[in-house]
């Protein structure tokens, strides 16, 4: 491909980054709506031109699904937008969803040689911008399934692995069942990511663009306990499973008072707002029950979605508990800059020690001990180490705990034979096989707690391992 | 959505539906439970699976109308359906042949233990039976109960029918008759009722199974909201029960637990109880 930017490198790099539209913190921080708007058509435009069209263009490298980023980008610049999108469908199914969600920094941007010595092109706006323009002008041409083929196969879970699995699946042919335990499909895109960042209008509609591949949707139905996974095989006669069912199952610190009204997970905190839609509460029923001071303890997206929505809740004061210093933070960048600028207040270097009730078994506080950074630790980040009576209180009446999950054990417990890691993952070859003939699985499941991409990219591997199983099956043998 | 078949009403606050749901009639063992949610914007909610019926592919629900969501659920009849309906959860009851066991029930929870006592019968066991309410017209089950138990009794607090007292009382009566040789105690009630059940078998060495009402969200092992203290450590009831052992649970803290959301289910409450009048002078209208 020609280059077509009428631009020299050195005036393409004077151009500087192009920043998205954002509601105001002050506003914002007290509304559900999305955060930020995104680019318009002439920010786009202008970020397109900032690629040098590398011809070895390393941006690629970082994208977990392997996106034509210089192709994509440079039709933007010739501004045919749907033509940039659906080169981006060739590799990620839900382009709306990533272009928002994605750790870009850590990925394609990373690698992006602009960022070298200036700013990385923003390619995680770019790709929102494209897909959520052929949103608004209903320019979506569905793919064209050419081939019926008779197989039948189970998705466990309907979060990006099993969504991403299911579509690829339907457009190689195959009659596809998806099976998720919820009354909701999206997995934590549905009751995790809050609508502040990620508007259920958009999961809703990918969710329909994909049963229009003709994929069956069974929602309330939990694998392990409505029906087995052998029980999939020999009475409903799937050919093949895959297994994309998270890392749904909170744990906790272990600190005393946990239990006291007033304390929640991340996850049941967030599921309550989101799945249950509890921040319209009384319209709809279900509680959820805050009060004037909020404490979040963890540093990654899952604690800055929990304190944001504390925020929007109402929190006078909502703290942000970190036992690391903010560089250490597994969080994306966008969401720790947007927590700030909304008033989220950080307590780095600062590690919980016990919950504290009050007369009515509410909690009332939490003791916590300074931090101090030592030698690295397996993870190559600096241990904290506490700092000798450093302990302080700091006054509150929710504790929200976000210090991490795993997966949730039903389908484990549920089914011999399948091959489990530790802190109870599903254990998987390069090609997301199982130990099990015929199962495959992906996403947190086998990862353990990862990104949305790379879940996308686990149920896109599984999807082609699964064709070529099923191909091996029907093949008579040599 | 599931399709309320029949509707029953077995006390003022005490309702039975049979609703279709196949996949689950086909699965359920006794102590599983379902979690419904009854239309758009509803809370989910935990309820026993009482019965089921495998070949008109039906499970029993009994359930006792005591705030906004189970209010609600109470006004719908044959021919409504529930938005969603989940499950089996939870563990299935263990059963074993003790040789003589005790079932006791108070108010609802005779429902949940109607299955259980069906199970434990069929393994073999002399079942005696003890159902408690607060009075006459809230005792549920009774002739059900006597089809599967050795002996039925009941007792109400205001003794407005058969004995007075609590399920303790009569519970101490049979562990005290010489030769009962009762060797495992169920009990499935409001949680002081556990509580008290467990506090006297303990005394008597008596190993005691409970059933946990939690606040439940998701009922899967997702959101940590149902969790308590057993035996000093935390535990999911959703997934590690719900039954547990009686003398291991930490019933004072759960109870404290469990009143988290009062002040907000009255809210609820008042409303939907609003809605269901103003549905009804509808009607009459
Ligand atoms: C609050 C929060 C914020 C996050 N923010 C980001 C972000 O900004 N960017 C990013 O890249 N990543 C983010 N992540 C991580 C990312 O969401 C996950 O890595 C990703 O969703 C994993 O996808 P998955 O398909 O493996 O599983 P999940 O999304 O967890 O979906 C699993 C689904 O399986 C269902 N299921 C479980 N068990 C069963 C069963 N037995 N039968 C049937 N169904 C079952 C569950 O109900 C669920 O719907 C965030 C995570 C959280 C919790
Ligand atoms: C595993 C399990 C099985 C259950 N099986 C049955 C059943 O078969 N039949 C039945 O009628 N009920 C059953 N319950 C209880 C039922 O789920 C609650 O009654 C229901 O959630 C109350 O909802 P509500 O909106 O109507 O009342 P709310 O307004 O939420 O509550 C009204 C009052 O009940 C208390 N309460 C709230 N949640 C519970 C709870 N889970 N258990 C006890 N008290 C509670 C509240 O503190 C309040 O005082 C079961 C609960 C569990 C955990
Ligand atoms: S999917 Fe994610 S990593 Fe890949 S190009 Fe898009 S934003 Fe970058
Ligand atoms: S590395 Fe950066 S500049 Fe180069 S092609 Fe990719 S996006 Fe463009
Ligand atoms: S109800 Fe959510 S974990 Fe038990």
């Amino acid at each position: 491909m020609s280059a077509v930017n009428p631009l020299k490198p050195s005036q393409r790099m004077k151009i500087p980054r192009q920043e998205s539209i954002e509601q105001p913190a002050a506003e914002r921080s007290i509304n559900f709506l999305e955060v930020s708007f995104g680019f318009d058509e002439d920010r786009a435009v202008l970020e397109s031109q900032r690629c040098l069209e590398c011809k070895e263009p390393y941006c690629t490298d970082g994208c977990p699904v392997g996106i034509d980023i210089r192709g994509f980008v440079t039709l933007v610049l010739q501004k045919d937008y749907v033509g940039a999108v659906q080169k981006i469908r060739e590799a990620n199914y839900l382009p709306a969803i990533c272009g928002r969600v994605c750790p870009q920094e850590s990925q394609c941007e990373s690698l992006c040689v602009m960022g070298k010595k200036l700013t990385p092109v923003a390619i995680g706006k770019l790709e929102r911008f494209v897909a959520d323009y052929e949103m608004k002008h209903q320019l979506f041409t569905p793919p064209v399934v050419t081939e019926r083929r008779e197989e039948k196969i189970a998705v466990v879970g309907s979060g990006p692995s099993g969504l991403t699995c299911a579509a690829e699946l339907a457009k190689m042919g195959y009659r596809v069942t998806v099976f998720e335990a919820l009354h909701a499909v999206g997995g934590v895109l549905r009751y995790g990511i809050p609508e502040f960042r990620l508007p259920k209008e958009i999961l809703d509609l990918e969710t329909e663009r994909i049963k229009a591949l003709g994929v069956e949707v069974y929602t309330n139905f939990v694998i392990g306990r409505t029906a087995t996974i052998d029980e999939l095989f020999d009475e409903w006669g799937f050919k093949a499973i895959f297994l994309g069912t998270g890392a749904g199952t909170p744990t906790f610190m272990g600190m005393p008072g946990e239990n006291l009204s007033g304390v929640y997970s991340a996850n049941e905190f967030l599921t309550r707002v989101n799945l249950m839609g509890a921040y319209r509460f009384p319209e709809n029923d279900t509680p959820i029950k805050i009060g004037k001071a909020v404490g979040v303890i963890g540093g990654g997206n899952t604690a800055m979605d929990a304190v944001r929505t504390a925020r929007r809740l109402g929190a006078e004061r909502a703290y942000l508990i970190y036992r690391r210093s903010r560089e250490e933070m597994p969080a994306r960048e966008e969401e720790i800059h947007h927590a700030e600028q909304e008033g989220i207040e950080f307590l780095l270097l600062t590690n919980p020690l016990r919950i504290l009730a009050d007369e009515n078994n509410w909690v009332q506080g939490l003791e916590c001990q300074r931090m101090t950074l030592g030698e690295p630790d397996e993870s190559g980040r600096r241990r904290p180490v506490p700092i000798p009576g450093s302990e302080f209180t700091v006054e509150l009446q929710t504790v929200i705990e976000a210090i991490g999950q795993k997966p949730n054990p039903i389908i484990q417990a549920t089914t011999p034979g399948l091959a489990t890691g530790k802190r109870g993952t599903v254990v998987t070859d390069a090609q997301q096989a199982t130990s099990r003939p015929g199962i495959f699985a992906g996403g947190d499941l086998s990862r353990g707690g990862a990104t949305v991409i790379l879940a996308m990219r686990d149920g896109k591997v599984a999807a082609r391992a699964i064709a070529g199983y099923l191909q091996g099956l029907n093949s008579p043998p040599p | 959505m599931f399709l309320i078949l029949r509707k029953k009403v077995l006390a003022p606050t005490v309702t039975q539906f049979d609703v279709k749901a196949p996949f689950i009639a086909r699965k359920r063992k006794a102590g599983n439970f379902v979690m419904i949610r009854v239309e758009e914007g509803g809370e989910r909610i935990p309820l026993t699976i009482a019965d089921s019926n495998p070949a008109e592919g039906s499970i029993t629900l009994i359930v006792q109308a005591i705030g906004g969501t189970t209010k609600l659920l109470t006004s719908k009849g044959a021919g409504d359906s529930l938005l969603d309906v989940v499950g089996p959860l939870g563990n299935p009851t263990p059963i074993e042949n003790h040789g003589v066991v005790a079932c006791v029930g108070g108010g609802v929870g005779t429902a949940e233990l109607f299955p259980i006592a069906q199970a434990l019968k069929a393994a073999g066991n002399v079942v005696h039976t003890i159902i408690g309410a607060r009075t006459r017209e809230l005792v549920i089950l009774e002739q059900e109960m006597a089809t599967c138990s050795d002996s039925v009794t009941v007792t109400t607090d205001d003794g407005s029918y058969a004995r007075k007292g609590f399920v303790t009382d009569a519970l101490k009566a049979l562990l005290d008759l010489p030769g009962s040789g009762v060797h495992a105690v169920y009990a499935i009630g409001p949680l002081p009722m556990m509580k008290a059940v467990s506090n006297l078998t303990r005394t008597y060495g008596i190993a005691t199974l409970v059933s946990l009402n939690t606040i439940m969200v998701d009922g899967t092992g997702m959101c940590g909201g149902c969790r308590l203290t057993v035996g000093g450590q935390m535990k999911f009831a959703c997934v590690d029960g719900p039954e547990f052992d009686g003398h291991a649970v930490d019933f004072d803290e759960l109870m404290k637990r469990n009143r988290t959301y009062v002040d907000m289910e009255k809210i609820t409450d008042e409303r939907h109880v609003c809605r269901l009048t103003a549905v009804r002078q509808e009607e009459i209208r």
